[in-house]
């Protein structure tokens, strides 16, 4: 019953059957990577190294990024599947948290303290450089070849001796220009001869 | 030239590492092996001299003898000189504990950082520790909620809540399962005195969590640790497998039989997570969103069971208060600000580092007897205390003494102790609209104030830029009145204090948001 005020009702296309939307549904929180993709199995062998541990979605997603970098998006049905959670719970929690990366980052990573401390000894000027000689926008990014993320971090706790980086987890201090092109250039130069 | 080995300190702190102390271990036992010179190179934690790490310090019969800051490139130098033998050097500052810097504080919480090796039980036992533990063992539990509340202690986080108040609270709800929560989340810039405990001491905070845990029948703790201090984490998980295994945690305290067990929990990067009920819902796995309260975390914290949560240095001043009794603490610090505050000297300035002292000491005594001034050697122009939150307090205030209630009185906090300082390039409109934007960043997004309030806050600062005459005075205004909803609308402090360093910044800076000096008065 159509109430003349309304417009007529648009004719709807059926876009699945009632079966297909149950298979679906079925396969919701599911992967949808193949059964042996030996991402599963890491991700299962982490899932098992924190059983029975209360709240351990966290340490889980510390493990998974620890083992590959970043947390796929297509093992998030893995994840949920094992704590019974569904997966917009683990996808939430994954895009909460600015530590954890839903793609993979460079191979190196970057980090430039941005907080006050840092502030006071000129880390924005450093930030820009860092974007400058990089090639990157003034918010920071990875590099085209896929050598360098740069990502701002607020406080390394080392305040007394700022500004602050940290490089591929290794926190450095009383930091200049020159010293982060060198350090930068180094982590490449290893690389390139690894 | 051989014999027993001498004893050389070189930290092993992030303050000392990120500066080359790895690199500085390295040469002096290279060095060392090459002129066939026994040494044994302790990895200590820092004395808190942070502008002269990485601080060499070598044993001689006459004490240990400082060398700073050390650079690999000196040690051969250094050698020559006679450095094993504390022979003279243009980096040698003496016996350590002469030094003014040092030989002025009071030292309670960090009577052993940098003295010990951070991981060495028998270091630790040696230099007083397992006596608060040993001591509380020996007494029923009110006796020692009634020790920490006697004692003064009041929450080191920031919020400056009595410590005992809450551990009474949490005693006396009956539950079966209680939680001690370490709050190692220390996110503020300018504060670094948590990851010094843990990185430097950390069987003090295992000893302080087992106190707590024993006087409120809790048998779980947690410490939640930021991410971004990986070595703080992977000491304090060392630490804790190292006392399990001799006995101080696990089913069976030192034959007590009772049990208490710690984990470390390594946070993901969220500066809410900082707030105790946010961190509560990240440690149970799920985003870091602020609860409302009441229930307090003391009735129905972590999985909805009582809970004791303190911050670090709290954590870690109990032990030193069962040792020596609530009267020894009590008996530093003035009004109703007892003990000692480890305070945190950060951002421009020439000697950085930690202070430890009671309370009362001025931010002028601070920051030039101990400071000794600016980096960059220009005139200080303004000084955040109490991190991101906390307000910029000017010129006019800084004989104001170190003490909750005389902050509070100018709308200033203490807070953790952390004193950012900022030379006259500063300005401080840059640093009100960042004090905005760190808070549309990282706002939990739960209530509006701060979510919507945060980036409102940034668009009326730049507008303030942007205009002038009539137009920004009705900015100003705007901004008074949006602090005003924040201030007194935001679920947690996060929103609810963003203001501080806005509105200190607008009140005791007008010139920076382009104001004439009376023009700004509230």
């Amino acid at each position: 019953m159509t109430h003349p005020d309304l417009p007529p009702a648009r004719k709807e296309t059926l876009l699945a059957t009632p079966d297909e939307l149950r298979d679906r549904l079925r396969q919701l929180g599911k992967s949808s990577l193949p059964a042996d993709d030996p991402r599963r199995a890491a991700v299962q062998e982490i899932v098992a190294a924190h059983a029975g541990q209360p709240g351990a979605l966290l340490p889980i997603l510390h493990g998974v990024q620890d083992a590959l970098g970043f947390i796929p998006p297509v093992l998030v049905g893995d994840i949920a599947g094992a704590l019974n959670l569904s997966r917009a719970e683990v996808h939430g929690v994954v895009s909460f948290y600015h530590h954890f990366r839903s793609s993979p980052a460079g191979r190196h990573v970057l980090e430039v303290c941005r907080a006050e401390s840092c502030r006071s000894m000129g880390s924005e000027a450093l930030w820009a450089h860092a974007c400058d000689s990089l090639g990157l926008p003034a918010e920071g990014g990875t590099t085209p070849d896929g050598a360098v993320t740069l990502q701002p971090v607020y406080c390394l706790g080392l305040c007394a001796q700022s500004p602050s980086i940290a490089l591929d987890g290794q926190p450095r201090a009383r930091m200049s220009a020159a010293r982060l092109d060198a350090l930068v250039a180094r982590s490449v130069v290893d690389e390139v001869a690894a | 030239m051989s014999g027993a080995p001498v004893r050389v300190y070189v930290p092993r702190d992030s303050a000392a590492l990120a500066v080359g102390a790895d690199e500085v271990a390295d040469a002096l036992a290279r060095y060392c092996a090459e002129r066939g010179q026994a040494v044994e190179i302790v990895r200590n934690g820092s004395r808190g001299l942070l502008w002269l790490e990485p601080l060499v310090e070598v044993a001689t019969p006459a004490g240990r003898v400082a060398y700073g800051p050390v650079a690999p490139e000196d040690v051969p130098a250094l050698l020559d000189a006679g450095l094993l033998a504390g022979g003279a050097h243009p980096l040698r500052h003496g016996p350590t504990d002469e030094m003014p810097w040092l030989k002025s504080q009071e030292r309670l919480t960090f009577a052993r950082v940098g003295i010990t090796d951070p991981l060495s039980l028998a270091d630790y036992e040696a230099h007083g520790g397992w006596a608060g533990l040993r001591r509380a063992l020996g007494m029923p539990g009110e006796a020692v909620v009634a020790e920490v509340l006697d004692s003064g202690l009041r929450g080191r986080g920031g919020a400056a809540f009595p410590a005992g108040i809450k551990w009474k609270t949490v005693a006396a709800a009956p539950a079966a399962q209680k939680y001690v929560v370490c709050n190692a989340d220390e996110g503020d810039s300018g504060t670094f005195s948590d990851r010094m405990v843990m990185e430097g001491d950390p069987f003090m905070l295992v000893e302080g969590m087992a106190i707590a845990g024993l006087a409120v029948g809790a048998t779980r703790g947690y410490v939640y640790v930021r991410s971004e201090y990986p070595h703080a984490v992977a000491v304090l998980r060392e630490a804790i497998a190292r006392a399990e295994g001799a006995g101080f945690l696990g089913a069976d305290v030192l034959g007590s039989g009772r049990a208490f067990r710690m984990e470390v929990r390594k946070a993901a990067g969220a500066y809410v997570c900082g707030e105790e009920t946010a961190m509560l819902e990240s440690i149970e796995g799920k985003r870091g969103l602020v609860r409302a309260k009441p229930p307090l975390p003391a009735i129905q914290g972590l999985f909805g069971q009582p809970t004791v949560i303190q911050n670090v240095i709290s954590l870690a001043t109990v032990p030193i208060i069962l040792a020596r009794g609530a009267a020894f603490y009590k008996d530093f610090g003035m009004g109703r600000s007892r003990g000692t505050l480890p305070v945190q000297l950060a951002g421009n300035v020439k000697q950085g580092g930690l202070v430890e002292k009671a309370f009362g000491i001025t931010l002028r005594q601070l920051m030039f007897d101990y400071g000794g001034g600016t980096a960059s050697g220009r005139p200080l122009k303004a000084v955040q205390v109490g991190g991101p939150l906390g307000a910029y307090v000017p010129e006019s205030q800084w004989d104001l003494p170190l003490d909750y209630e005389a902050f509070a009185a100018v709308g200033a906090v203490v807070g953790h102790g952390g004193i950012v300082m900022h030379d006259d390039t500063a300005d401080l409109a840059g640093l009100a609209r960042y004090a905005m934007a760190f808070c549309a960043i990282e706002s939990c997004g739960k209530c509006t104030p701060c979510r919507i309030g945060s980036t409102r806050g940034v668009e009326v600062i730049d507008r303030i830029a942007a205009s002038t005459g009539e137009a920004r005075e009705q900015q100003v205004e705007l901004l008074r009145d949006l602090c005003d909803t924040m201030l007194h609308g935001s679920l947690c402090a996060m929103g609810g204090m963003t203001p501080y360093p806005v509105l200190s910044a607008l009140d005791h800076y007008p010139e920076d948001f382009g104001l004439q000096p009376a023009a700004a008065g509230a």
